[in-house]
């Protein structure tokens, strides 16, 4: 397993750089994966992240048409928010594993 | 001699669906949906019996056909006789169960499935040969579409580096 400084904290994370222990995760680490994208996150971010992480602790398996359906952002607004990549570095910056679905 | 070979990222896919049934349907709206959630840009060429994927009269009505496939079974594996597919409502039948497993895995309606797709800028066109053989119009076709186009005028659209040309 690698391991990765990232905001000053020692996390677990898969050679794709998803951390492997959502509970690693903070707000900073966050900001710190997403300014490696090229993404500076705003609240909206966070609401979205915030979904996500709720999500996925409740075992849901995530796809774009759920955070559209979220009532938080639509699925074009998502797009705008993580341009390229709307679930795949939704999911790396809220600190859950990269998404299986393919929707 | 050094043969390693560079990969380098797919950068756009033109897909093309010439046929109406929901399974060559979905793998072109699959395949395009996947394109642009990984930032590949996605050009859809709908022709011939793809039209009917959007025009919006049939949108939403689309079948598998029971006839003359050798893949499909009965839920459970059994063999699925040919002549079966024949009877009144039976293709209605196993369409809307296959509709239905595909809701169970998030999977949308036509429609909302192109919406989708372009709302991560993915772009949809008619073809305008196979438009003119069903005597279809502009107003006939779904509101997202972008326009309708020559062969000539899609593979304009096919340039560039790392793009492919998909045919379901």
């Amino acid at each position: 397993m690698a391991q990765k400084t990232i905001a000053g904290i020692t996390v677990d994370v898969t050679n794709e750089g998803y951390l492997e222990n959502p509970g690693q995760w903070t707000k900073e680490i966050a900001v710190e994966i997403a300014r490696e994208i090229g993404i500076e996150l705003t609240d909206k971010h966070f609401e979205v992240l915030e979904f996500l992480r709720t999500e996925h602790a409740a075992g849901t398996q995530l796809s774009i048409r759920k955070v559209g359906n979220s009532g938080i952002v639509d699925i074009k607004g998502l797009y705008t928010l993580f341009p390229g990549g709307p679930l795949k570095y939704s999911s790396k910056i809220a600190g859950i594993p990269k998404p299986v679905s393919c929707v | 001699m050094n043969t390693e070979i560079k990969e380098r990222p797919l950068k756009k896919v033109c897909i093309i669906c010439a046929k109406g049934t929901i399974e060559d349907v979905y793998a072109t709206l699959v395949l395009a949906n996947g394109a642009v959630m990984e930032g590949i840009e996605a050009k859809l060429f709908f022709t011939f019996f793809g039209l009917d994927a959007i025009t919006k009269k049939q949108m939403n009505k689309i079948h598998t056909g029971t006839v003359g496939n050798p893949a499909m079974r009965m839920p459970g594996g059994l063999p699925f006789p040919s002549v079966l597919g024949m009877l009144p409502g039976v293709e209605a039948g196993v369409s809307a169960m296959m509709k239905s497993q595909m809701a169970a895995l998030d999977i949308p309606p036509v429609g909302e499935f192109l919406e989708m797709i372009t709302a991560g800028g993915g772009e949809v066109y008619a073809c305008k040969l196979a438009m003119d053989m069903f005597k279809l119009e502009a107003k006939d076709l779904w509101d997202g579409c972008s326009g309708v186009l020559t062969v000539g005028d899609f593979y304009a659209m096919c340039g560039g580096e790392n793009t492919q040309i998909i045919f379901t």
